[in-house]
């Protein structure tokens, strides 16, 4: 039997309460591309924490190259070749590339670098990375500081490499050009460790899959075994509707206008660029671009709370550029907000269910006391209608999971009847089955006649469920077209900044 | 062996109230160990220091006395923490409202008794919000930090009632000595039960307060702020002109705490008026969770505290520092408590290969 590679062997970790990691078995050959396939919280960050040395596992063994071996550091993970590409990028933004490579890395008197800069341009041409090494970090895309990442591993001597969810807030074009790296690395004899949530990618990438839940690995299975179907199931342990039903509804009048918009964020520097566009009743219209292009001050903006610089804001024919959200409910602007930021903006997490209804609701009531009983009343309703689990309306909110939190935000804003909704990344760290069902529930607001400004991270899902979809970059609008008539790769050049995108984009079904 | 701090979920009531419990035991028998150590029977000083507060109706009285001004400040400063806004600036404020009442009582010398009190409490409450609205004010405009702002106005108002008292307001006929002149009998709060009435002023506000904050729409802003600004902004809350509204009751509160102690104790205008109530205050809301009813309970525990204190001084003929070390004892170990509240400790084994690398409880 070939005993190369690495294998992780009964591995348990648990902190406090919570099991993470059970009775985990797991390998990697070398030449693989080996996924490892979970929701949030199966124990997959905790799994690569472990085999990079971050944290000593309570009980089980590793072994490589069939030795057994104990990590105590991660300067022990990295001397047995294991490289570790984390989700937050660890580099400093005002180096190069090259610096960044370099850093930590000297050893011996002379810094030779013009020959190690050779050996760099060496393994560039060899896996084809897209990295200029004398640019700065913070010039560069995600894209450009993930390769440079990878880079920097693979020249310290990784010969296994665990990636961790790096296509989170990728485009089409950069998640391609990183798996033909990924690919050549495999070819070359690297062991490649691929963790994400995105099936599309499993099935395009991936040799073998072992899939996570709840602390165990459930199965391994080859890729010409799997499918999309089958690994949802396998992740979430029932059968899961995928299929987003998108009814064209009948649009009605323009519920928000906004002309050219411009929006400075917390720092002064200007974030929304002068922005037109509009939102008819019955409509979704998805905003797709890289986290930062100005969606988050483009919605405060909407909702009120963050001023405006210059532009206008028309809701339902009423000119609220002037209005902020102190003033919302007196002028019956029913808008809702969801924000990102669901716990620290949204919802307060020590208050309970019933307070926090009251946080939206207390201006109705009138005189000076409040009055939390139809509060109460509300927070049962919200917990039947949308399935909450809870130990009771008074129970602080912070001890409840990232679903059940967001769908009491979502009870609260949509019990309220609004005409508007802004939602900023609605299901993000979500499970599938919640987000699934957050899916439909946005399409119950917009059958009902709601106008919905949806920004999302999911290109699919964003193109299933709206009806138009907004594309940013760097606070401008790089493109508005309807959900068919565009394809994955054209939103994917518009998110990078190009504003005409050709022919072959333009998807001609309908 | 391992030993680490592992964040607790929810604990409730009870377990709060046992850890506080336990936790005065702990520094009873800490601070036993020191007064052994003195050649003394620590039983035997801690059953003089309960006599010693509670023991006859004088040293009840004295300790009620004791225990007014804590209670109606911490009140104040309760009301000022809710919404997350540092008010260390309660000593100021209640120098300023005993000023305000001492402006009145002085100048004004011939008003009948109710309309004197009236207005001295007007005029207390006045310039303690004033006050209270200076840092206030830079906090909202200029976003300056209040902890140090509220802090310095304690100093000048301290300052400012030096100046008075060694200079334009200086008593002649007090033989040289450097005071102000006592208020006249219409100036003086009235007593029940021969304690001055600011027991029952306490007790009303502890009523008022807790009503405010529980249950009214402003007290539900106060703690949305307090939470998280961005939420209150989310919420449509008027966070300036709110912010505004509680610093300025919090020093309301303040001020009536200088107005009960120039007209209730002191008699006069002092630099004394104050004696460090501002910042004992601090500690005894933040005991008390901002929970305006624990307030007052735990502003009656430190008083019988530092009456105890008092008294075993002059029955041991100890220095003052014996008494204020058990204090502060007790202090420590209440506050360090709190620990035990949030996080548990968990010990365990380590037979096989275990390296604890990281006590950060993260499950990703």
């Amino acid at each position: 039997m070939n005993t190369k590679g690495i294998k992780v062997k009964n591995i348990t970790k648990v902190f406090g309460k919570v099991i993470a990691n059970k009775n985990v078995n797991f390998e990697v050959k070398p030449g693989e591309i080996h996924c490892l396939l979970g929701e949030n919280g199966a124990g997959k960050s905790t799994l690569m924490s472990i085999l990079s040395g971050v944290y000593t596992p309570d009980n089980g063994s590793i072994f490589v190259d069939g030795k057994k071996v104990n990590f105590n550091s991660p300067r022990d993970s990295i001397k047995h070749g294991i490289g570790m590409v984390y989700q937050h990028f660890k580099l400093v933004e005002s180096m190069t590339a090259l610096q960044n490579i370099l850093l930590g890395n000297n050893k011996g008197i002379f810094s030779r670098i013009k020959e190690k800069e050779r050996e760099i341009k060496e393994i560039i041409d060899k896996y084809g990375f897209d990295v200029d090494l004398n640019k700065l970090v913070h010039n560069m895309s995600v894209g450009e500081k993930e390769n440079l990442e990878i880079l920097k591993v693979v020249y310290r001597g990784a010969r296994v490499l665990v990636l961790d969810e790096p296509t989170a807030v990728f485009t089409p074009q950069e998640t391609d050009r990183l798996f033909s790296v990924m690919r050549k690395m495999k070819e070359d004899g690297c062991a490649i460790i691929f963790i994400t949530h995105k099936l599309d990618e499993v099935m395009k990438v991936a040799d073998r899959i072992t899939i996570l839940r709840k602390g165990e690995t459930v199965a391994t299975i080859n890729k010409d075994k799997a499918n999309p179907q089958i690994l949802t199931e396998l992740m979430v342990g029932r059968k899961v509707n995928l299929s987003i039903k998108a009814i064209k509804s009948k649009l009605g009048k323009e519920i928000l206008k906004v002309e050219n918009l411009k929006v400075k964020d917390s720092e002064g520097v200007e974030a929304v660029k002068g922005i037109s566009f509009s939102i008819k009743a019955g409509e979704v219209l998805g905003i797709a671009g890289i986290t930062g292009s100005g969606q988050k001050e483009l919605c405060e903006a909407i909702a009120g709370i963050t001023p405006i610089e210059s532009g206008k804001i028309i809701f339902e024919n009423k000119d609220i550029t002037n209005i902020d959200s102190t003033k919302y409910f007196k002028e019956n602007i029913k808008l809702s907000y969801i924000p990102e930021d669901r716990l620290g903006m949204g919802l307060v997490g020590d208050m309970g269910i019933a307070d926090n209804l009251l946080l939206k609701n207390y201006k109705k009531q009138k005189g000076l006391f409040i009055n939390k009983k139809s509060c109460k009343d509300e927070a049962n309703f919200i917990i039947k209608e949308f399935n909450v689990k809870t130990a009771g309306v008074e129970y602080p909110i912070k001890y409840m999971s990232g679903g059940n939190i967001q769908k009491i935000l979502l009870g609260r804003e949509l019990n309220s009847n609004p005409k508007l909704i802004v939602m900023a990344y609605p299901v993000r760290g979500l499970d599938i089955s919640t987000c699934y069902a957050i899916y439909d529930v946005i399409l119950k607001e917009k059958q009902k006649g709601s106008a919905i400004l949806f920004i999302g991270e999911d290109l699919d899902v964003l193109m299933a469920i709206s009806d138009r979809i907004m594309v940013m970059y760097s606070g401008e609008i790089t493109g508005i077209t309807e959900a068919e008539k565009v394809t994955r790769e054209g939103i994917g050049l518009m998110m990078m900044g190009r504003k005409d995108i050709g022919e072959e984009y333009v998807n001609e079904v309908c | 062996m391992s030993m680490r701090f592992v964040k607790r979920g929810e604990i409730s009531k009870k377990q709060q109230i046992i850890t506080s419990i336990i936790a005065v035991i702990l520094a009873l028998a800490a601070s036993g160990i020191f007064l052994l150590a003195l050649k003394l029977n620590p039983i035997e000083v801690y059953g003089e220091m309960i006599k010693g507060a509670l023991g006859n109706k004088i040293s009840f009285r004295q300790t009620v006395v004791e225990a007014i001004p804590l209670a109606i400040t911490g009140l104040g400063i309760a009301v000022a923490f809710k919404m997350n806004y540092s008010n260390i600036g309660g000593e100021g404020q209640i120098i300023m409202g005993a000023f305000g009442a001492a402006l009145i009582a002085l100048k004004l010398p011939n008003l009948s008794q109710s309309l004197m009190l009236m207005m001295m409490f007007l005029s207390g409450i006045f310039f303690a919000s004033l006050w209270a609205l200076i840092p206030g004010f830079l906090k909202i405009k200029w976003k300056v930090s209040e902890a140090i702002t509220t802090l310095m106005m304690n100093y000048i108002a301290l300052k400012f009632v030096a100046y008075l008292q060694y200079g334009p307001w200086r008593d002649k006929s007090a033989l040289g000595f450097p005071k102000i002149a006592s208020f006249g009998k219409n100036a003086l709060l009235p007593k029940l039960f021969n304690i001055n009435i600011g027991w029952l002023i306490a007790i009303i506000l502890s009523i008022i307060v807790y009503i405010f904050l529980n249950k009214t729409k402003k007290g539900f802003e106060i703690s949305v702020i307090g939470k998280g600004e961005s939420t209150a902004k989310y919420a449509g809350i008027n966070i300036k002109r709110t912010m505004l509204q509680t610093i300025v009751i919090s020093g309301v509160i303040c001020g009536i705490t200088g107005v009960v102690q120039a007209a209730g104790v002191s008699e006069t205008l002092s630099v004394e008026v104050s004696g460090g109530v501002g910042y004992t205050a601090i500690i005894i809301a933040c005991l008390a969770k901002h929970n305006p009813y624990m307030i007052g309970v735990i502003s009656f525990l430190f008083a019988t505290l530092v009456q105890g204190g008092t008294y075993i001084q002059t029955i041991y003929s100890v220095p003052d520092s014996v008494a204020l070390i058990i204090q502060a004892m007790i202090l420590f170990f209440v506050l360090g408590s709190e620990i035990f509240t949030n996080y548990k400790v968990v010990i365990r084994n380590s037979s096989f290969n275990k390296k604890e690398t990281s006590v950060i409880e993260e499950v990703a």
